[in-house]
């Protein structure tokens, strides 16, 4: 494979269908974990990692899975991976086991997940599957990211508050107060903000896009195939 | 698998090994963070244990000191309430029981409460809550120093009249736009002080059983 395809998969992955930003899959995670920019993080990698696994164990046995069995057999897959991955959190990043709770089982009904297995792995070979997985989960988890970032600065004043949950006792030190004595801006805490913070990033990435190009932005439709909003 | 075979029963078959290897790849991982899980949240408890009574003062295994007692009166809770003890040498030195404030604003406010072994409250910590964000949600530790108030305070300090937020004239503070919360905190430990006043005894002498211990109410309400 060239490599100059797989950086075409990795800036369609990360950039030009952004999970969050273009396809706008997977939202119920995105809007709901996104109140520091630690929580937005850690869903992000785990959600990556669970892209990149179940691309490349679909990509692998793309040959095996007859048509009629494949939605199924990606289910199963996918369930198996998250619930790894949700095992070995709940082992060893305990603390931010407990203030993701529920997100992490429900990575399994993000649909941009089944959304590239059936579009790209179950049709390409596994490297190129494993580097799709890998640029959607990144494209994914930076928008989580910043809006994250953007809604813990606004609501709290503060950036990777948390980090140690992640990182061990040293990431308590990353904590940075960026506004002193905020007085907390709930509006930006609670699921509204998250609203509106994804519907600025949105405008902003748009914005970014027809400055570069300087023709307006068509709206883009149906990406995945097949695959729905849950 | 033949090559002739029903092409269902060869998907069943191909589905059927995919969940095979699903299971068994999830047995593999289960059985290497059981283990560690389990202690994970033991530590968790034990931290939220040592919040209120410091690992100096005591030098038993509070995870294994447990009660669980029933007593849907006093506690206002159907489910049993589970109790730690901590001793020094054997000596009571507190309890710390996880009780339940039915009448928060939305719903249960569940918190743990220490009393040491003379009554006065070591501290309180809220455990969880639906309270709403911003409004009543002060009680947590995290968001305001409003739970540390509890500290030291007994059934003489204050009396039973100050046992009440200002605003229905006792002494404890309420929040901005929210009265219900604390309310109902400050209802559920004042309750929690008079079963452990009542029953003082019996919460350290119960030995330790796996099965709840049921008492009659013996709280002077």
């Amino acid at each position: 494979m060239a490599n100059s395809n797989l950086k075409q998969i990795l800036a369609d992955g990360a950039w030009r269908q952004n999970t969050g930003l273009v396809v706008l899959l997977g939202l119920c995670p995105l809007l709901a974990v996104t109140n520091t920019l630690i929580n937005g993080l850690a869903l992000g990698l785990a959600t990556m990692l669970t892209l990149m696994v179940s691309n490349l164990s679909v990509s692998v046995m793309r040959g095996l899975l007859k048509p009629e069995i494949r939605i199924p057999a990606f289910v199963l897959i996918i369930a198996s991976v998250v619930t790894v991955i949700e095992l070995l959190m709940h082992a060893f990043f305990y603390d931010l086991f407990r203030v993701l709770g529920i997100f992490i089982p429900l990575i399994v009904t993000n649909c941009a997940i089944i959304g590239r297995a059936e579009a790209f792995a179950s049709r390409n070979r596994p490297l190129p599957s494993l580097v799709d997985g890998f640029a959607t989960g990144l494209g994914f988890c930076i928008t989580l990211v910043l809006l994250g970032a953007f809604r813990e600065l606004t609501g709290r004043g503060t950036l990777l508050a948390g980090a140690d949950m992640l990182l061990g006792d040293w990431g308590s030190h990353l904590t940075l107060t960026i506004i002193p004595e905020h007085p907390g801006f709930l509006l930006a805490m609670l699921p509204p903000g998250a609203f509106l913070g994804l519907a600025l990033l949105i405008a902003a990435r748009n914005a970014w896009e027809a400055r570069k190009t300087n023709t307006p932005v068509e709206p883009i439709t149906n990406l995945v195939p097949g695959a729905h909003e849950t | 698998m033949s090559s002739n075979s029903h092409p269902v029963i060869r998907s069943s078959i191909l589905l059927g090994f995919i969940a095979l290897l699903g299971t068994a790849l999830l047995a593999g991982v289960n059985e290497l963070t059981h283990e560690r899980i389990l202690e994970q949240e033991k530590r968790r408890v034990l931290q939220q244990l040592n919040a209120i009574v410091p690992i100096t003062l005591y030098n038993n295994d509070l995870l294994e000191d447990i009660i669980e007692i029933k007593d849907e009166v006093s506690f206002r809770d159907p489910a049993p309430v589970t109790v730690y003890r901590a001793r020094m040498d054997g000596q009571p030195v507190a309890v710390m029981m996880i009780v339940t404030a039915p009448d928060g604003y939305n719903g249960d406010i569940r918190l743990l409460a220490g009393i040491d072994a003379r009554g006065t409250v070591l501290g309180v910590r809220v455990v969880s809550h639906r309270e709403t964000p911003g409004l009543g949600d002060p009680i947590e530790v995290e968001k305001s120093d409003w739970i540390l108030g509890f500290e030291n305070k007994s059934l003489r300090n204050p009396e039973t009249d100050g046992w009440a937020v200002k605003r229905d004239g006792g002494q404890f503070d309420q929040f901005t736009g929210a009265t219900i919360s604390p309310r109902a905190v400050v209802r559920a430990i004042h309750n929690t002080l008079l079963y452990f006043e009542a029953n003082r005894q019996m919460l350290f002498e119960t030995p330790t059983k796996a099965e709840p211990v049921k008492v009659a109410s013996k709280n002077g309400k």
